[in-house]
C-alpha cells in the first residue's frame, strides 16, 4: 500500500516571529523556512513503515509557492520516494488544503494519509480531520503510537488526561503528535540523491479545487507585553495579594 | 437563530471547558443550546440543563456515541447544524478532533481555538504559538468554532432550566473502533485545561523535591507543569513540560517555582492571567514577567504557602 | 569510523560566508568559461546560508565587482547607497563631531545586510552548480598517509550528551577533496586546529581580535534616513580600550547599531555587552532609538591583526581565505570586500593548480594576493590598529598621521606584542566597573537579547565549549580574574553559580545560549576554552544580520 504525507513550509521553529508594524502579517523577508516539525514526525513514521516493508511508496505533498519545492526536497532526502507540489500563490487555508489532499489521495490511490497534527504557524489543527471527513475515512489524530495489524491499524492518541487506543480500518488519515517518533536527520548523500527524485507540479485547478480562502485575516497583532509586577516580602503577603487583589485563589 | 454548544464529557459529567464554551456562545447571542451525545448520558444532560443561560439541551443517546468518536459524531453535528448560526466546542482534544471533521461534511471553514469574540462573524485567535493574535472574519453562513477555555469565564450553573429534546442519531462513518484508554493516574486537572498551574524548574533541585511542587498543586487543585530544564534534569516526565512545541498554557494563575525564566518557557506561559514567581535568585528573568515575585528558598516558602492556603 | 559514507569533490569549502561562497562561485565560473568540470561543495554549519553571518555592515562593492561585474543587474542586495558619513567623539553627555577619517568615507559603498548578501551569493553559487550544504558542521580534517589534508568530515548528528548514540543518530560524512578551503570566518575552529598542526602562525605572532555586538532596531519613520552612516569613538569605553560604535540606517525604518571592542583590553571587569547597552543611553542615541523596538541581536568576533598578523595562507592540501586568515581592513572596519577578493584570488589559483595537474600547496594563491589590490590596501593601513597599543591619544595621533599623511609608506610595521588572552590584569589590580541595570526599553539583559538571536541548540548533545582542563575556570579565571567569561561572553553562556547548601561557586556552561561569536576561544586567559562546532544547523538564526 502507498502512503502520502503532507508537509507544510513554515517559518522555522527556532525563529521568533515578528508581527509587521502595520499588522498585515509576520515578517518573512530573510527568515529561515523549514518543514513544519509535526510534519517531520508524520513523514518519519511513513518512511519507517516503508523500511518495515508495510508501505510500498511514500509520496510527499506540499502546497503553496514554488519555494515549497525546498521542503519537498527535504522530504525526499529523508526518505520520500517522490513529491507533488500543488503550486499556487493563493492564501491557502485548511479547508482548501484538505480538499486538495483528499483529491490527491484518491488520485494516487494511497491507503494512508499522514499529516502533522497542526502547523506551527496558523496552529489550526484541522487539516487531517477535514481530509478524513472529505474522504470518508476513519481518522487517528494526535498519534503517539501506530501499529499495522493486517488490514487495520492500532493507534494510540494523546488526549486530555491520557492516552486513547483505537482500531482503524485502512484506508485512514493519521496525524502525528510529538512523541510518535524522533525524526531522523537528512544525510549529505541523501540530500544529493534527493535532487534526482521525481517532483511533479500541479495546480489547484488541475485538482478541481478553488483555493480561495473562506476566512479573512483582518489583522495580526502582537499580544500585549507583560510588564513586571511587584515583589512581595513574604508568603503571607503573597497569599493576601492573590486573594484580595488578583482574586485568583 | 441560536448557537449550539457541543458538550465535552466523560459519559458521567461534563468537562469544565464546556462551561467556558457556553460563555463564548452567549457572547454571540442569547439563545444557546447544548448537544449532549453519548450512551447513557442522562446525568450529563441534566447537568447541562442546569447551566445558566442554556435554553435547550439536545440529547442523542445512542451506543454509537459511547466513545464520542468523530466518525460517528461529525455526521450528527452536521445533521443538526442547520438550525444554528454557530456551533461551538471547547478546544480540548475532543473538540479539536471532531469539529473540523464536521466542518468538512458541512463545507465550512472552521475557526480554531478562539480567544475573543469581536462580533458574530469576527473572532480573535492566537497563532504562532500565542506569539501573535489574528483577528479573522468568516465568510461562511454557519460558523464552526472551537473555544480556548481559559480565555472565557465558566458559565454559572444551577440557575438554568433548559428543556430537553431528543434528536435522532445520524449514520456513522465506518472503520473506527475504540479499544481502551489509559488516563494518567492523577486527580489533578490537565495542564492545557487547568485554571491554575504550579510549575517547577531546575531550582527545585531534585526529583524528590518535586513532591513539594505537587503538594502545592494539590492544595490549589492545580495542574503540575515543569520547565525544560526540570524535564532535562529528569525530575519529571516530558509531558509536564510547558513551552514545548504545541504546549502553550494560559491558566488564570501560573506559579513558577525555581524557574529562571528561560525565554522559551516564558513563551509557553506568558498568556497566563496572573504569574507568580518564587525563586531564590532575585535576578532571575522570570521576575520581569511575574505579577508577584517572591525571592525565597522553595524548601521554606512552599510549605509555608501550603499552610497558608489550608488556613 | 568506517561506517561513514564518503563523497568526492575537487574542492570543498568550509564555511558559507562571503569568502567561501566567492571561492566556490569563481571556481565554477572558471570551470564554465574554460569548459572544465570542477566539482565544488560548500559546507555551512548554520541552518541556512546567512543564518550565522553578522556584520555592520557597510559594504564596499569592489570585491563583489571582481566576482560579478554585473552584480547590480543580477540583483545583489546592495541597494542603500551611503548618503552621509559622520564621525563623533562621544563624551557622557555630548557628541563632538570630528573630521571623518579617510578610511571611513563611504561614498560609493552601501549600507547592507551581509547575511542577505550571503544568501544571494548562495543562490548564485547553486545556480552555477556548486553543491551548497547548510546545516552541516565540519568537525575534523582528514589526512593522507603523508600527513597532508585530504578532506574533511562533518560531525555526527544525534549524539547524546554523554557521547553515546541517540535514537536519531546519523554518522558524519567524509568529504575527500583535492583542495580544502578554510572559510570559517574569524577564529574558525578547523582553522585553529590546522594552524596548530601546521604551525601556520610561526612567523606572524598571535594577532589581535575584536568583538562586535550588534542590534537591529525599528525606529520612528520620521527619524529614518536610509544610507546615513555614523561612527563614534569615546564614551562609554574607557580610554585604554580600543573600540567604537557604528550606526547605519537601513531601509524600512531599520537601523543597525553596534559596538566593536578590541579584545586586547586589560580590565577583567569590562563587559562588552554592558558597554554596548550603556552606549545606547547616550542622549544622541537615545533620541534616535526611543519609541522604537529592538528586533535582532547578535555578536561576532572580528579579526583585527592586519597584514602583519596573517598566518601562512596555505598548507598541504588546502588554503585559508577571508577572515579565517584575517583580511579585514581595520581602519575601514570592513572585511567583506577583502574576504570576497581573497576568495576570487584563491579560486583562480586553485583552478590553475588543478588544471595544470600540480600537486603540493597552492602557492599561486599567496603570490597572486601580494599582487592584488587587497594587499596594497591592507599594507597602507597596517600600522593603524597597533598604534593603539600605545594608548588612546597616542594611538589616535599615530593613526591620524598614518591615515592622513603617510598612508602606510613609513618603513616600519608595528607588531601585536602578545595574544589578547594574555592582556588581562588580575581583577584585584583593576578598577571594578559597575554597569547600570537594564531598563527593558533601551537597554536589556543578556538573555533577553540572546532570544532575539534565535539561537537554538539541540540540548541532548555533548557540550561544544570544551575545557582542556576543567579546573582552570575556578582555579585561575575565578581566582585571579574574577570570572571574566561571565562578562566577555555576549550570550550568557558562562556562569559562576552557587548551589544550595554550598558556599563555593561552580562553573556552569549554558551552551545552548551560544551565538558562535568565538570570543571565549580568543579571550580565555589560559586558552582553555576550545570552541568546537555543535551539531550542524545549531546556533543563531540571524535574519539579515
Amino acid at each position: 500500500m502507498k502512503a502520502m504525507v503532507a508537509v507544510k513550509r513554515v517559518i522555522d521553529y527556532n525563529v521568533k516571529i515578528r508581527v509587521r508594524s502595520d499588522g498585515s502579517g509576520v515578517e518573512t523577508a530573510g527568515v529561515k523556512m523549514s518543514m513544519n516539525p509535526f510534519d517531520e514526525i508524520a513523514l518519519e513514521e511513513a518512511v519507517r513503515l516503508k523500511e518495515a516493508g508495510t508501505v510500498s511508496e511514500v509520496i510527499a505533498v506540499s502546497m503553496g509557492a514554488s519555494a515549497c519545492q525546498e521542503t519537498l526536497r527535504t522530504a525526499l532526502a529523508v526518505g520520500a520516494d517522490r513529491a507533488i507540489l500543488v503550486e499556487t500563490d493563493a492564501d491557502l487555508q485548511p479547508l482548501a488544503v484538505s480538499r486538495m489532499l483528499s483529491v490527491l489521495a484518491k488520485r494516487e490511490e494511497v491507503s494512508l494519509l499522514f499529516l502533522g497534527k497542526q502547523a506551527i504557524d496558523d496552529d489550526a489543527n484541522q487539516t487531517g480531520q477535514m481530509a478524513a471527513g472529505f474522504l470518508g475515512w476513519p481518522q487517528g489524530t494526535f498519534l503517539s503510537s501506530l501499529k499495522v495489524d493486517g488490514t487495520h491499524l492500532v493507534v494510540e492518541r494523546e488526549v486530555d488526561g491520557g492516552l486513547e487506543s483505537l482500531r482503524l480500518a485502512i484506508p485512514a488519515v493519521l496525524t502525528a503528535d510529538l512523541r510518535l517518533n524522533e525524526p531522523r536527520y537528512a544525510s549529505l548523500p541523501n540530500i544529493m540523491k534527493a535532487k534526482k527524485k521525481p517532483l511533479e507540479t500541479v495546480t489547484p485547478a488541475d485538482l478541481g479545487v478553488d483555493p480561495a480562502p473562506r476566512l479573512k485575516v483582518l489583522s495580526l497583532a502582537e499580544p500585549p507585553a507583560r510588564a513586571g509586577g511587584i515583589r512581595v516580602p513574604d508568603v503571607a503577603t503573597l497569599v493576601a495579594k492573590l486573594h484580595s487583589e488578583a482574586k485568583v485563589i | 437563530m441560536a448557537q449550539l454548544v457541543l458538550a465535552d464529557h466523560d459519559g458521567v459529567t461534563l468537562r469544565p471547558a464546556t462551561l467556558n464554551t457556553v460563555t463564548a456562545a452567549l457572547a454571540l447571542g442569547p439563545e444557546v443550546h447544548i448537544l449532549v451525545a453519548g450512551s447513557g448520558v442522562g446525568s450529563v444532560a441534566r447537568e447541562a440543563a442546569a447551566i445558566n443561560g442554556v435554553s435547550k439541551v439536545l440529547t442523542c443517546d445512542d451506543e454509537r456515541y459511547r466513545h464520542l468518536l468523530p466518525e460517528a459524531l461529525a455526521p450528527l453535528i452536521a445533521s443538526v447544524a442547520g438550525r444554528y448560526t454557530h456551533v461551538l466546542a471547547p478546544a480540548t482534544t475532543f473538540g479539536k478532533n471532531v469539529m473540523p471533521r464536521a466542518a468538512a461534511l458541512l463545507d465550512v471553514a472552521p475557526i480554531s481555538e478562539i480567544s475573543a469574540v469581536v462580533d458574530a462573524s469576527t473572532f480573535v485567535r492566537p497563532v504562532y504559538a500565542g506569539n501573535a493574535l489574528a483577528t479573522v472574519q468568516s465568510a461562511d453562513a454557519l460558523k464552526l468554532i472551537t473555544v480556548r477555555g481559559t480565555a472565557f469565564d465558566a458559565a454559572g450553573t444551577g440557575a438554568g432550566s433548559a428543556s430537553l429534546e431528543s434528536v435522532p442519531a445520524a449514520d456513522a462513518t465506518e472503520g473506527a473502533s475504540w479499544l481502551s484508554e489509559q488516563m494518567t493516574q492523577s486527580a489533578r486537572p490537565e495542564l492545557t485545561a487547568a485554571k491554575i498551574i504550579v510549575s517547577g524548574g531546575r531550582g527545585v533541585g531534585s526529583r524528590e523535591n518535586f513532591a513539594l511542587i505537587e503538594a502545592l498543586a494539590d492544595a490549589l487543585n492545580a495542574a503540575v507543569g515543569a520547565s525544560r530544564a526540570a524535564v532535562d534534569a529528569g525530575f519529571v516526565p516530558n509531558d509536564y513540560q510547558v513551552g514545548q512545541t504545541g504546549k502553550i498554557v494560559a491558566p488564570s494563575l501560573y506559579i513558577a517555582c525555581g524557574i529562571s525564566g528561560a525565554i522559551q518557557h516564558l513563551a509557553g506561559m506568558k498568556d497566563s492571567g496572573v504569574i507568580v514567581a518564587i525563586n531564590k535568585d532575585e535576578e532571575a528573568p522570570i521576575f520581569q514577567v511575574a505579577d508577584y515575585g517572591l525571592v525565597a528558598d522553595l524548601n521554606k516558602a512552599i510549605p509555608e504557602l501550603i499552610d497558608a492556603l489550608k488556613r | 569510523m568506517s561506517e561513514r559514507e564518503s563523497m568526492d569533490f575537487d574542492v570543498v569549502v568550509v564555511g558559507g560566508g562571503p569568502s567561501g561562497l566567492a571561492t566556490a562561485i569563481r571556481l565554477r565560473q572558471l570551470a564554465e568559461e574554460q569548459g572544465r568540470d570542477i566539482s565544488v561543495c560548500v559546507l555551512e554549519k548554520g541552518a541556512s546560508i546567512g543564518s550565522h553571518t553578522l556584520s555592520g555592515a557597510v559594504v564596499e562593492p569592489r570585491g563583489l565587482a571582481d566576482l560579478f561585474p554585473d552584480w547590480k543587474e543580477r540583483g545583489a542586495p546592495l541597494n542603500t547607497p551611503v548618503t552621509k558619513d559622520v564621525f563623533y567623539f562621544m563624551t557622557r553627555k555630548r557628541a563632538l563631531r570630528l573630521m571623518v577619517p579617510p578610511a571611513l568615507k563611504n561614498k560609493g559603498n552601501h549600507v547592507a545586510s551581509l547575511g542577505a548578501l550571503c544568501r544571494w551569493l548562495g543562490e548564485q553559487a547553486e545556480a552555477l552548480g556548486v553543491d551548497v550544504f547548510p546545516g552541516f558542521a565540519v568537525t575534523e580534517a582528514l589526512y593522507d598517509e603523508h600527513g597532508a589534508v585530504r578532506g574533511v568530515a562533518t560531525g555526527a548528528m544525534g549524539v547524546s550528551r554523554d557521547g553515546t548514540r541517540g535514537p536519531n543518530f546519523e554518522p558524519g560524512v567524509e568529504i575527500n577533496a583535492k583542495v580544502v578551503v578554510l572559510a570559517e570566518g574569524c577564529r574558525g575552529s578547523l582553522t585553529r586546529t590546522l594552524t596548530e598542526r601546521f604551525d601556520l602562525r610561526k612567523d606572524c605572532g598571535p594577532g589581535t581580535y575584536g568583538i562586535g555586538i550588534k542590534e537591529i532596531w525599528e525606529i520612528d519613520p520620521a527619524k529614518a534616513h536610509p544610507g546615513r552612516v555614523m561612527h563614534s569613538i569615546g564614551w562609554p569605553l574607557p580610554r585604554d580600550v580600543y573600540g567604537g560604535s557604528f550606526l547605519y540606517h537601513l531601509q524600512d525604518n531599520k537601523v543597525s547599531i553596534g559596538l566593536v571592542i578590541g579584545l586586547d583590553y586589560a580590565n577583567p571587569w569590562l563587559s562588552p555587552f554592558n558597554e554596548f547597552q550603556q552606549f545606547k543611553t547616550h542622549p544622541a542615541i537615545r533620541a534616535l532609538l526611543e519609541g522604537g523596538r529592538c528586533v535582532s541581536y547578535g555578536a561576532r568576533a572580528l579579526v583585527e591583526g592586519g597584514l602583519q598578523a596573517l598566518p601562512r595562507l596555505t598548507f598541504p592540501g588546502g588554503l585559508i581565505v577571508g577572515d579565517s586568515a584575517g583580511f579585514m581592513n581595520v581602519a575601514k572596519i570592513k572585511g567583506s570586500h577583502t574576504a570576497i577578493k581573497s576568495g576570487v584570488v584563491a579560486a583562480e589559483a586553485i583552478f590553475t593548480h588543478l588544471a595544470e595537474g600540480r600537486t603540493g600547496e597552492v602557492l599561486g594563491y599567496p603570490e597572486a594576493l601580494r599582487k592584488s589590490w587587497l594587499w596594497a590596501e591592507l599594507k597602507a593601513v597596517r600600522n593603524i590598529r597597533p598604534s593603539f597599543h600605545f594608548g588612546f591619544w597616542t594611538g589616535l595621533t599615530l593613526a591620524g598621521l598614518e591615515s592622513h599623511v603617510f598612508h602606510g609608506r613609513l618603513p616600519y610595521t608595528l607588531k601585536h606584542s602578545k595574544g589578547d588572552n594574555e592582556k588581562l590584569v588580575p581583577a584585584a589590580k583593576a578598577k571594578k566597573i559597575e554597569y547600570p541595570a537594564p531598563d527593558g526599553r533601551l537597554t536589556f539583559d543578556r538573555l533577553t537579547q540572546v532570544y532575539l538571536s534565535n539561537t537554538a541548540h539541540e540540548e541532548d548533545q555533548p557540550c561544544h565549549l570544551r575545557l582542556t582542563d576543567p579546573s582552570i575556570p575556578l582555579s585561575l579565571n575565578l581566582a585571579t580574574y574574577a570570572g571574566p567569561e561571565a562578562r566577555y561572553c555576549p550570550a550568557g553562556v558562562y556562569e559562576y553559580v552557587q548551589d544550595a547548601g554550598s558556599d563555593a561557586l561552580r562553573f556552569q556552561i549554558n551552551a545552548q545560549n551560544c551565538v558562535h561569536c568565538k570570543t571565549c576561544d580568543i579571550k580565555d586567559p589560559a586558552q582553555n576554552i576550545v570552541w568546537s562546532p555543535p551539531q550542524g544547523g545549531d546556533g543563531p538564526n540571524y535574519v539579515d544580520m
